[in-house]
């Protein structure tokens, strides 16, 4: 294979030479690219943290490519590192090919993870090309016999300040050739992975292409329909294969009709333990074959689920396994006694799926002694770590490949297919190609947690909050961990008997409203079957985020309400760190907002209208939105007509690929107020499609999102993929309630639960 | 098995399979096109859709046999770089794809429905992208785009 600098033309490249597709456990691409160039590359330096080798290479050609351990979704992430490296070497960002989420390639900083790709993903790339950077100098100081501090850098070459005729190339210097220089590093695995080396990095001051609105690199490619998803490639030899998942939860084997799926020739069964599979020399005879396969399930617990219906009726009464209280401040009890007045709400949140666009797939080679596996998952280098401990191999005889997955929001099927795949390789002896059907992708996928939420108030005699209470119940978030580095977190792993490690995590409302007695608690109870659950819960984008602000922030507006109070007011008389506050203010003067003391129930023609607010914190990020909406009184229909979103992120690296993020979270999370519910009976999942599972189609998109951008250079960046959904929710809510004077205090907020909710009013 | 022949972006092509076969996996398996996707399996998401004799199908649920001596169009086959169909220019423009496994249900059905209507409305256009799925949610960006596309075509 003879890569090229980008990385979607060198994987063009290999998928049409597939062939005669050789890859090996560790085959960087810069060893391809510096030998097509020309040059003579000695032995690579290993791939530690601690090695600059690790994250910078310069090519004969002085280009440069970066080496990042977390992959860009769509949202510019690759860009924006591109960006940061560009600035701090000082070349052309058009010069930088960011290499992603392969492991033979990079360091494990995490994989996609909870919007830490530049907050935490970018720090040991810029302090690694500040490094480069430094190193090159020196070197150009050596070669031009000039002290460093006289030398200066422009699109990398090196020249004296005061004879720019004597210069030097990052080219010159080190093309094709390894750094062999050494950073600190901080000791952390994933997400927190960080290294340092002796130069500083640059003052935002100094920034020339960070802040720009640099366009994506992989959106040609889809248009055109010339860049492939890990669906689309193909391995010599390789079979095609199609899990059976039983039809009802809670089941095991009893028996498979292996004859029943004799008429297509090249079926065959596999079985072991509970994984069972089909597999097939063509992709359609194993689609034939997985639907046409005879097996007897035995019922090992009859009927393990309430219903939906009956699910939060099932939470409230459900056992806690754990209770946290993170914040608690105050006399709440006093508050309570002494209260003029007590407010209360409760809020439910639905079981939600990823849904991806395309069921997982996942393509894994087994071979004696090594394997290579290909991914879609966030987590490629924890999708190593699990491979190699479900087939017994030590993880550096394990390649993982990330390559652009149908979607991804989380921890969704592709983190069970990896580990299917690499399972039915082992056995079978060959290349496997593992992907699901729609029903996989909707009804087997790890779902978003469902809550309740109780919510209560102590108001003095003037309508102050002097006490204040929010205890989150469900789920846990974490009951199938984050990642697929233990084969106990997946499906297979379960499936084939392995132990169960179930965790317990949740979550409460992030926010700085100044109450002088505060609770803020969360309660997990347990999951309602704990093997191989159709419902098992896990994170999907912005893990309970959503879920827990359609409480909070709902429940903000009911005391603004109560008191007779606007919204925006009311939030800012409360808020206590300016930053929100200036983003708050933000969202209501770009969307015009009109101080309102009560509902306005707006109305003509049978068609109701009303904006809400509602803001929220995310690690460091701040967000607040506005939503407009129509209400269609006679059909229940909301439409989310217009948002304005304020947004502090601090440094805006790409304001470009930032607005469009904040664009795409906001829609997703208008899909999931509006539509999204897991429905299930007893004892199986009948959301199972996209007609069982609806989300939001074009005639409910929204006719305009304006976004405020609101940048800080002086404070380092956070993360902007998922803030922005977290306020979608209750802003909803809360304009429905403008526009009606009527809560909804369940979602989704359907059309049904709109005209009964209009008609009890 | 039958053997069922068809042109596949202006180029003829022949499969030999069982008829009741999704025109899908003709397409990715056999004539090795990777841009179609496999996204239900049951026409409801579109990230199949190639256009049968200029009109958009779901390959995902079309019998290879429907195809026997059409014209299909797969995205890749609707324009290049050098020569884009105004759809793929303005997705471009418009940055529109996240994810981008989607993106052929939206632009094959739109350039479809544009040739036949190319002063259509908002209303219109919505109306006719109805049954189309973005997971991403990029649907204000998709309307950009059409409006940017329907500007270039008139």
């Amino acid at each position: 294979m003879n890569a090229r600098i980008d990385l979607s033309l060198s994987r063009r490249e290999f998928l049409k030479s597939a062939g005669a597709l050789v890859v090996s456990a560790a085959a960087p691409a810069f060893v391809d690219e510096a030998l097509a160039q020309g040059a003579a590359v000695t032995a690579k330096p290993a791939l530690v943290p601690t090695e600059l080798d690790s994250w910078i290479a310069v090519l004969p050609n002085g280009s440069v490519q970066a080496f990042f351990g977390k992959m860009d979704m769509g949202q510019s992430l690759d860009v924006a590192i591109a960006q940061i490296v560009a600035d701090e070497l000082d070349v052309a960002v058009d010069c930088v090919a960011i290499l992603m989420g392969d492991t033979a390639t990079s360091c494990n900083q995490g994989g996609a993870s909870g919007s830490t790709g530049i907050w935490m993903g970018a720090r040991p790339l810029r302090n690694a090309a500040a490094e480069a950077r430094r190193v090159l100098v020196e070197a150009a100081s050596q070669r031009l016999g000039v002290p460093a501090e006289r030398l200066t850098v422009a699109e990398g070459v090196v020249s004296v300040l005061d004879d720019p005729a004597k210069k030097v190339s990052y080219a010159e210097l080190v093309g094709g050739k390894y750094f062999n220089a050494q950073l600190d590093w901080n000791k952390q695995v994933g997400n927190q992975m960080d290294v340092k080396g002796q130069a500083k990095p640059k003052s935002p001051s100094e920034y020339q292409v960070v802040g720009k609105p640099i366009p994506r690199r992989d959106v040609a490619g889809k248009v055109y329909g010339t860049s492939d998803f890990v669906t689309d490639i193909r391995l010599p030899r390789m079979l095609h294969a199609r899990m059976i998942r039983p039809q009802k939860a809670a089941c095991s084997i009893a028996k498979v009709d292996a004859a029943s799926i004799k008429s297509i020739k090249s079926a065959r069964v596999i079985r072991d333990d509970d994984f069972l599979a089909v597999v097939a020399e063509h992709e359609w005879d194993a689609v034939r074959a997985a639907e046409m396969l005879k097996v007897e399930w035995k019922e090992d617990k009859p009927n393990p689920f309430p219903g939906a219906d009956k699910l939060h009726e099932h939470i409230r009464a459900a056992p806690v396994l754990k209770r946290e209280e993170p914040v608690k401040k105050g006399d709440l009890d006093a508050a309570f006694k002494t209260a003029a007045r007590v407010v209360e709400a409760e809020y439910e949140w639905p079981l939600q799926s990823h849904a991806s666009m395309g069921p997982a797939c996942a393509l894994a080679d087994v071979k004696a002694g090594e394997a290579i596996i290909w991914s879609g998952s966030q987590k490629p280098h924890f999708a190593r770590d699990g491979v190699a401990k479900l087939i017994g191999l030590p993880p550096e005889k394990v390649r993982c490949i990330w390559v652009y997955g149908p979607g991804s929001y989380g921890r969704n099927d592709a983190g069970d297919a990896v580990l299917d795949a690499a399972h039915l390789s082992k056995v079978t002896g060959r290349p496997v190609r593992v992907q699901g059907m729609r029903r996989d992708g909707t009804a087997w996928d790890p779902k978003g947690p469902a809550l309740v939420h109780r919510a209560r108030a102590a108001l003095d005699a003037s309508g102050k909050v002097i006490g204040y209470e929010f205890v989150v119940k469900g789920f846990s978030r974490i009951n199938i961990t984050t990642n697929e580095s233990d084969p106990r977190d997946s499906l297979a792993g379960m499936s084939l008997g392995l132990p169960l490690k179930p965790e317990i995590g949740l979550g409460t409302p992030a926010e700085t409203y100044g109450f002088d007695a505060k609770l803020l608690a969360w309660e997990v109870i347990p999951p309602l079957l704990d093997r191989c659950s159709p419902l098992r819960t896990a994170h999907l984008r912005d893990p309970v985020g959503p879920e827990i602000h359609f409480g909070a922030e709902q429940f903000i507006d009911e005391l603004a309400a109560a008191v007779g109070e606007d919204p925006v007011a009311f939030r800012l008389k409360y808020i206590t760190a300016p930053r929100d506050a200036a983003v708050v203010k933000g969202a209501a003067e770009r969307a015009g907002w009109e101080t309102r003391a009560a509902p306005r129930r707006e109305r003509s023609d049978g068609v109701a209208r009303g904006r809400g607010i509602a803001y929220a914190q995310r690690n460091g990020t701040i967000v607040a939105v506005v939503a407009e909406i129509e209400v269609d009184r006679s059909t229940g229909r909301i439409w989310g007509r217009k948002f304005t979103v304020a947004h502090d992120c601090g440094l805006i690296i790409n304001p470009q690929g930032l607005r469009y993020t904040i664009e795409g979270n906001l829609v997703q999370g208008l899909s999931r107020t509006l539509f999204e519910e897991v429905r299930f009976d007893r004892s199986a999942v009948t959301s199972v499609d996209w007609a069982s599972y609806p989300i939001l189609e074009m005639q409910d998109a929204p006719e305009s999102i304006e976004v405020v951008l609101i940048n800080h250079p002086e404070i380092a960046p956070t993360g902007a993929g998922e803030p922005t959904i977290r306020c979608v929710p209750a802003a909803v809510a809360n304009a429905f309630f403008d526009a009606t004077g009527v809560r909804l205090r369940r979602a989704p907020l359907s059309p049904e639960r709109v005209k009964a909710a209009l008609a009890n009013a | 098995m039958a053997t069922v022949k068809f042109i596949v972006d202006g180029k003829p092509a022949s499969v030999n399979a069982d008829p009741n076969m999704p025109l899908l996996y003709a397409l990715r398996n056999d004539l090795k096109l990777n841009n179609p996707h496999f996204g239900c399996g049951l026409a409801q998401c579109g990230a199949c859709t190639v256009q049968l004799d200029g009109e958009p199908v779901r390959s995902c649920v079309l019998p290879v046999s429907a195809a026997q001596g059409k014209r299909i169009t797969t995205i890749k086959g609707l324009g290049t770089p050098d020569k884009p169909h105004p759809l793929q220019q303005a997705y471009v423009e418009e940055q529109v794809p996240q994810c981008g496994y989607c993106v052929n249900g939206w632009i094959m059905t739109a350039a479809a429905f544009l040739k036949k209507n190319p002063q259509a409305t908002d209303a219109q256009v919505r109306e006719a992208l109805a049954g189309l799925k973005c997971r991403c949610g990029t649907h204000v960006a998709i309307l950009r785009a059409i409006k940017r596309a329907q500007t270039m075509m008139t």
